[in-house]
């Protein structure tokens, strides 16, 4: 047995690490298509003190540490590389603290969002982001990753909701970042660092988050388009209108008919576009909003617009989108999905893009997305097994990041760099940015033991 | 007893007659390689994209929080296996029998990924390749599944000797010395579990045709089952009065077979479609507007037959249309239309639990609800979790104890909660599990199926 299994077993005890072929099999990848690596170890550790024993071994050893939670990232940033150890924090899920006074809860990182939203909404309160993997996915992997939803249009993204964290740093040491104060300027607002830094910082072992008043109303609508360009110009007409509603989700034909056939939902099947849009608040204001986006919708061509009639039926809207990646690989047996995202004005020059490039490059691409924020899902329906094809998917992929960025867009609104989209990141962000980057690295984690190979490659120095 | 069956069909083979052998199903090949899932289509392993939303309905890995325990770790286990990476181990065989089955992911997965089969092909290879055969496991499963559960003659006479055992008294008898002490400790464990035989079985209970009053307005085939006819002979004839009320002339053949359910469930592929074949030798499919099931686990398989003969140059057509013709009890009556039973009964509070193969199987869910809301006087209250597994599954509470009795107290928490006296389930298995886990913590709670509290409410209404 390799010495670091008897070595972690000594730290942890038997029942907390994993090391038969079997288990470390099924910790090689995550939810990324065609992307896995090879485990050396799994521990699951349950205290931060047990995280820090852990981190301090790695560091002595020069063992390299992958972080993960329940292993639905979709850039590959939780896939160890290399035999490396994996630490999994999704039995650290104790919720530790609600404050009521204050609007916040206090978790540990293997608590699921689900579970956050859940304690939120029975103290009448909101825990706003709310990614397609919330029924499973952990805070602490959110917050690795800085996870979006549906509903970041209105209410921002999970950095606009985190007040504090816990991290054990490369070195093994524990430092709390951030507090409960609405206002806080001593120093550099370090806990920022840690918000989407992939696990490639340090490790977080707990989670401060805010919650805000749960509205009291929501309407959600559903609008169907003939064109899809046409239900990219309702968006941006609304944002134009000055109405920032909730939700303003996007899903083509494609993605359309995948959705109803696993939910069942009455989603309109003849229509090549269709549109979610969800207002909440105030009454008055919801109904105002909902009349006018109803309005706009109409006036840029929406073939129909119908009201969600029940809490429920909105509820299964929303649930059903949040399926949609997963539904889509109904149609082929690999799905990569990809997360460009572009200023909301330039919508519907990317969707028009995005099948411009389906048409050139002979692929099937399904596109949905949070299109209130300008944040598109194209997915390439293929299959891994097909090299020629895959080539072809490659080149797309690279055409549609290049148009992103130049419309002032992005390769990544939610999902993160990991290691599906590191290739892409200089073009991206730079040269410079890309140096701020490695050196901040190398400061916080000189010898790359957190997440190596993630985001960027670091030269050994 | 024995009837001839309804069409000229091969003769059925003579009782004690063994189909095949343990670790010798056909197809050939070397222990530890796979044959089943390289033989599966292989879009259907592909088809799991890894994204994790089955994790949270998945009852192991909500138990364990392991990646191995989920059945998006199993797929990528059983990938692997497919792919030539990795060959049937002992851990994999352990880890597809913890399993339960219960496919809950089936209706988690976005991405339609049938479970189902890929778990039915896992198993078969395991015991193809023979990596858990020990001498006693081999002879238990040779003698249940190969004997017992071949031959419906031999069941109904074990199951006649343990009716005897229990009323005459020789159950308390042996408990009260403690001679139960005697046995091994984890048939020990399960002495007390042992369900009650009914005194008479299906076929004395129901005649092999059976008309209604009025002029019947379908003709169907009623499954009886195996262990069901044991234990629930009383479920078959409300079943039957339930059919008879609503207009159904109702076709019960003599001395059926096992389904097959247990063995496609239990890694025994090529009996489970002998099991199939027999079962359509038994009915005339031709003659009949539907053939009707009253266990959701039985129900599950039997209506993949077309999936599990359709290589069977003979028997290919006919399952395929007894397919669409096999009907759960609840499903059936939402069909045509409930009958309402008159009032009269006093006002109770019901709860019900969702039996897995009926809800995640069979994806029938509405109508069993239907069924009870459709009696007067009984309030439907839900259940919270109604669709989480109670730990039965097939012969689960048997080889997994310990798994099976947490499932049962989480369930049975949930019942209480309810504070409803009545919970229906619609599958032995269920009602088995629930009744001795409500008879061993002392609750007054009845565990019933739906169709006999209707059946009921027909027979009440009657008198009254």
């Amino acid at each position: 047995m390799d010495s670091l299994v008897t070595d972690m077993i000594g730290l942890l005890g038997q029942e907390n690490v994993l090391f038969e072929p079997e288990h470390l099999a099924v910790y090689g990848f995550d939810g990324t298509a065609a992307l896995s690596g090879a485990t050396g170890c799994v521990v699951f550790p349950r205290t931060t003190e047990e995280v820090i024993a852990v981190v301090r071994y790695a560091a002595r050893h020069r063992r390299p540490i992958v972080t993960r939670g329940s292993g639905t990232g979709l850039s590959g940033g939780s896939i160890p590389l290399n035999g490396h150890l994996v630490v999994c924090l999704v039995k650290m899920n104790r919720v530790l603290e609600l404050d009521e006074k204050n609007l916040t809860l206090r978790v540990e990182p293997g608590v699921t969002t689900v579970t956050v939203a859940e304690m939120a909404d029975r103290a009448g309160l909101l825990y706003p982001p709310d990614p397609g993997s919330m029924k499973i996915s952990t805070i602490g992997g959110n917050v690795a990753e800085n996870s979006g939803g549906l509903r970041g249009l209105k209410y921002g993204i999970t950095r606009d909701y985190v007040m504090g964290l816990e991290v054990v740093t490369a070195d093994g040491e524990r430092v709390f970042l951030g507090n409960k104060c609405v206002k806080d300027v001593a120093g550099y607002s370090m806990k920022d660092l840690f918000i989407g830094s992939e696990g490639t910082l340090g490790i977080i072992t707990q989670v401060l988050l805010k919650l805000v008043p749960r509205p009291p109303s929501r309407k959600t609508l559903l609008a169907g388009f003939s064109r899809m360009d046409a239900a990219a110009e309702t968006v941006s007409a609304i944002i134009a209108e000055k109405i920032i509603p909730c939700t303003l989700e996007f899903l083509d034909k494609i993605t359309i008919r995948c959705v109803e056939e696993f939910a069942h939902i009455g989603l309109p099947l003849d229509v090549e576009a269709i549109l979610l849009m969800e207002s909440d608040g105030h009454p008055a204001v919801v109904a105002e909003e909902a009349a006018r986006m109803e309005a706009v919708a109409m006036r840029c061509g929406a073939l129909s617009v119908q009201i969600a009639q029940s809490a429920e039926e909105a509820v299964r809207l929303a649930t059903a989108r949040r399926a949609a990646f997963s539904a889509l690989a109904r149609v082929a047996p690999t799905t990569i999905l990809e997360d460009a995202t572009v200023p909301r004005s330039e919508l519907a020059r990317m969707v028009n893009f995005i099948q411009d490039v389906a048409g050139r490059y002979r692929l099937r691409i399904g596109t949905f997305g949070h299109m209130g924020d300008g944040n598109l899902h194209p997915t390439f329906l293929t299959d891994e097994r097909n090299t020629e094809e895959m080539e072809r998917v490659e080149k797309a992929m690279r055409e549609i990041f290049d148009y992103a960025i130049s419309l002032g867009g992005t390769i990544t609104g939610e999902h993160g760099v990991g290691l599906a989209k590191k290739k892409f990141l200089p073009g991206a962000i730079g040269n410079a940015s890309l140096g701020l980057m490695k050196t901040l690295k190398r400061s916080l984690d000189p010898h790359n033991l957190l997440n190596p190979g993630k985001i960027f490659d670091l030269d050994q120095p | 007893m024995n009837q001839p069956p309804l069409t000229g069909l091969p003769a059925r083979p003579s009782p004690g007659e063994v189909i095949g052998a343990i670790g010798r199903a056909a197809p050939q090949g070397r222990a530890g390689r796979p044959l089943y899932l390289k033989e599966l289509d292989y879009s259907i392993v592909q088809q799991c994209m890894h994204c994790g939303m089955c994790l949270p309905t998945c009852p192991t890995y909500d138990a364990t929080k392991l990646e191995r325990n989920s059945p998006r770790g199993r797929i990528a286990l059983m990938r692997r296996i497919a792919d030539g990476q990795m060959e049937v181990t002992e851990a994999f065989a352990r880890e597809m029998y913890f399993c339960l089955g219960c496919l809950a992911c089936e209706t988690a997965c976005p991405a339609g990924v049938e479970y189902g089969r890929l778990f039915e092909a896992a198993r078969a290879d395991i015991e193809h390749s023979g990596v858990l055969n020990t001498p006693r496991r081999d002879l238990v499963r040779t003698l249940s599944l190969k004997v017992l559960f071949t031959n419906p003659n031999l069941l109904r006479a074990l199951g006649r000797l343990l009716w005897v055992y229990q009323v005459t008294g020789l159950q308390d008898f042996v408990r009260r010395l403690g001679l139960t002490r005697l046995l091994p400790k984890k048939i020990r464990e399960m002495e007390p579990l042992t369900p009650e035989v009914k005194p008479r079985f299906s076929d004395s209970l129901i005649r092999p045709v059976e008309t209604p009053r009025t002029p019947p307005r379908y003709r169907v085939g009623l499954l009886t089952g195996c262990v069901q006819d044991l234990i629930y002979s009383d479920v078959n004839r409300d079943t039957a009065d339930v059919l008879l009320a609503n207009g159904c002339e109702v076709v019960t053949p003599r001395s059926q077979y096992c389904c097959g359910s247990l063995h496609a469930h239990n890694g025994e592929l090529e009996t489970a479609r002998e099991m199939a074949r027999r079962t359509l030798d038994a009915f005339d499919l031709d003659r009949l507007d539907a053939v009707i099931t009253n266990a959701a686990g039985c129900g599950s398989h039997l209506k993949t037959y077309g999936h599990l003969l359709h290589d069977d140059p003979e028997y290919a057509e006919r399952a395929a249309l007894w397919d669409s013709r096999l009907k759960d009890i609840h499903e059936w009556l939402d069909l045509i239309g409930i009958t309402p039973p008159p009032a009269g009964i006093p006002p109770m509070r019901v709860t019900y639990h969702e039996a897995c193969h009926l809800c995640h199987g069979q994806k029938i869910t509405r109508q069993p609800r239907e069924v009870l809301r459709a009696i007067p006087g009984l309030e439907l209250v839900e259940l919270p979790e109604s669709t989480w597994c109670c730990g039965s599954a097939g012969i689960y509470n048997i080889t997994q104890p310990e798994m099976s009795q947490e499932l049962l107290r989480r369930k049975l928490e949930a019942v209480e909660r309810t504070a409803a006296p009545i919970v229906a389930t619609a599958n032995p298995g269920c009602l088995v599990q629930i009744v001795s886990g409500l008879r061993a913590g002392g609750h007054s709670i009845e565990a019933a199926h739906p169709v006999s509290l209707l059946a009921r409410a027909y027979r009440e209404g009657r008198e009254s």
